[in-house]
């Protein structure tokens, strides 16, 4: 069977940059760090004391007083860029949306950790009695997609794939697939992440993948650095509105771009790093182009996934030389998360909205902290500033915990 | 020091998310203020806390409005 066009029509965010999707990506241009202290809690006793948060957040504009109080902030942030996605798609408006063809796929990395870390405490202090009944509902990972089915009468397809730092691209990506295979004309897509929680910081920082730049929070992410030293753990959440072409222009919709490729694979080499040729990495981009259908030499730019940790940063350059040959000195690669930080779960949904961005804007995100490039990194990775460019193919790649991998190509609709 | 009534009632719209002007002594909490079955189980909890009492299962099952909430915390602390 023929496989039917996917377009993107609706996008929402919340990044340290900005609670919105236009705030954010002002930010990106910019060359603007998100990340800070932490002040979640008292992190004085970690060795990484920073991090990415979300910043003055108005909750009773988008969330009831119950939604605001029984749930944790991962459901939170993603029920709200699922509805930020919804009003900027107008298909709210659209009174023909057959709601049983809609459909949510938003996961996260890893879930209701803070609402966890509470209700473990409250039974050590309190006793088994005293565990909230909203324990599962408020912590565990499929409840954006549950709570937002609610909200907006979607009876579709609904699940949440959870790949660590993968999640939101293999959200995107099996949601568009879901469309063109036929089973749904719209899916909600993305992820979401708040897990910059006491454990959370603990745990990354126990496995050494944590920046330490405690003193310069917006120098700390940069990768392909001489100095890189660790990833910076960010919150926040992306959804976009996926829709079926025939559908988007039937309801005469804005569309950002079309989702042309989705690859992925895993390393099958060791649980947390990636093998130094990124062998798997590279398969993940060459499966996204075969299911595009689309030559190496047709991408302009890579939102790479560029954690500014020691090994990853480097094999994601082998993987990109690898597969693009001689072409990857004539793209442009970059890593957003040089000033996001790292949003986990989230991490891919909103880089694919980056994508988009660039290509509506002729705009190449910048790296920034980008001073002196370790040795290697001698791609066009576009240091600091960004760049007017011409963008039609964008190729946006994460790579997750358990060595999974995950590739996008989103391309400039022209009919 | 609030009465049995305003403390029953605070906990009420902490809990449920409603102002408290929608809660009357006979509000039913199911069918007039809009809980569901776990809101209520979370409600006992919280009335719990406050009074520092435990109220067993089958008698928290009979808790259907605002006044018999008080009037279980009356008789019982």
């Amino acid at each position: 069977m023929s496989k039917r066009r996917v377009v993107i029509t609706g996008m929402g965010m919340l990044s340290p940059l900005g609670n919105d999707v236009a705030s954010s990506w002002e930010g990106i241009c910019a060359g603007r760090s998100g990340i800070g202290m932490i002040d979640r809690f008292d992190a004085s006793e970690y060795n990484t004391r920073i991090g990415g948060s979300i910043k003055d957040l108005d909750l009773e504009s988008y969330l009831s007083p119950k939604e605001s109080r029984k749930l944790d902030a991962f459901i939170h942030y993603g029920l709200i860029a699922a509805q930020q996605a919804v009003d900027d798609s107008g298909l709210a408006e659209y009174g023909e949306l057959d709601l049983d063809r809609a459909g949510i796929a938003i996961g996260s990395g890893i879930g209701g950790l803070e609402y966890i870390e509470k209700s473990v405490l409250t039974m050590d202090k309190s006793g088994p009695r005293k565990v909230s009944p909203f324990f599962v509902p408020a912590s565990v990972i499929n409840m954006i997609s549950g709570n937002a089915a609610i909200r907006f009468g979607y009876r579709g397809p609904n699940i949440a794939i959870v790949t660590a730092c993968t999640t939101g691209t293999h959200n995107i990506g099996y949601a568009a697939r879901t469309i063109a295979y036929g089973d749904a004309d719209v899916m909600l897509a993305g992820g979401s992440e708040m897990a910059t929680t006491r454990t959370g910081i603990a745990a990354f920082a126990s496995a050494r993948a944590l920046s330490t730049r405690n003193d310069e929070p917006e120098r700390a992410s940069r990768p392909w650095d001489r100095d890189r030293d660790g990833f910076v753990l960010s919150d926040g959440a992306g959804v976009v509105v996926l829709e079926e072409l025939e559908h988007a222009i039937r309801r005469g919709a804005t569309i950002y771009g079309e989702l042309v490729g989705f690859g992925m694979s895993d390393d099958a080499h060791h649980i947390t790093a990636p093998p130094e040729d990124g062998e798997g990495a590279a398969r993940s981009m060459i499966n996204a182009l075969r299911d595009a259908g689309l030559q190496p030499e047709e991408v302009d730019y890579i939102n790479a996934h560029g954690t500014s940790t020691q090994v990853g940063d480097v094999a994601e350059i082998a993987a990109a030389k690898r597969v693009f040959g001689a072409h990857a000195s004539q793209l442009a690669m970059s890593s957003t998360k040089s000033m996001t930080g790292h949003l986990l779960g989230a991490a891919g949904a909103v880089e694919a909205i980056f994508s988009l961005l660039a290509i509506r804007d002729g705009v190449l995100p910048p790296t920034i902290n980008l001073d002196n490039p370790d040795e290697g990194c001698d791609l066009d990775l576009v240091p600091n500033i960004c760049r007017k460019s011409d963008v039609r193919v964008a190729l946006s790649n994460s790579f997750g915990f358990g060595g999974t991998n995950g590739t996008l190509i989103v391309r400039r609709y022209e009919g | 020091m609030s009465t049995v009534e305003e403390r029953v009632k605070k906990i009420v719209c902490e809990q449920l998310g409603v102002k408290e002007s929608e809660v009357q002594n006979s509000s039913s909490f199911v069918e007039d203020l809009g809980a569901d079955s776990l809101d209520t189980v979370e409600l006992v909890m919280a009335l719990e806390e406050e009074f520092e009492t435990e109220i067993p299962d089958e008698e928290a099952e009979k808790l259907a409005s605002v006044q018999d909430a008080i009037d279980y915390i009356v008789a019982h602390t």
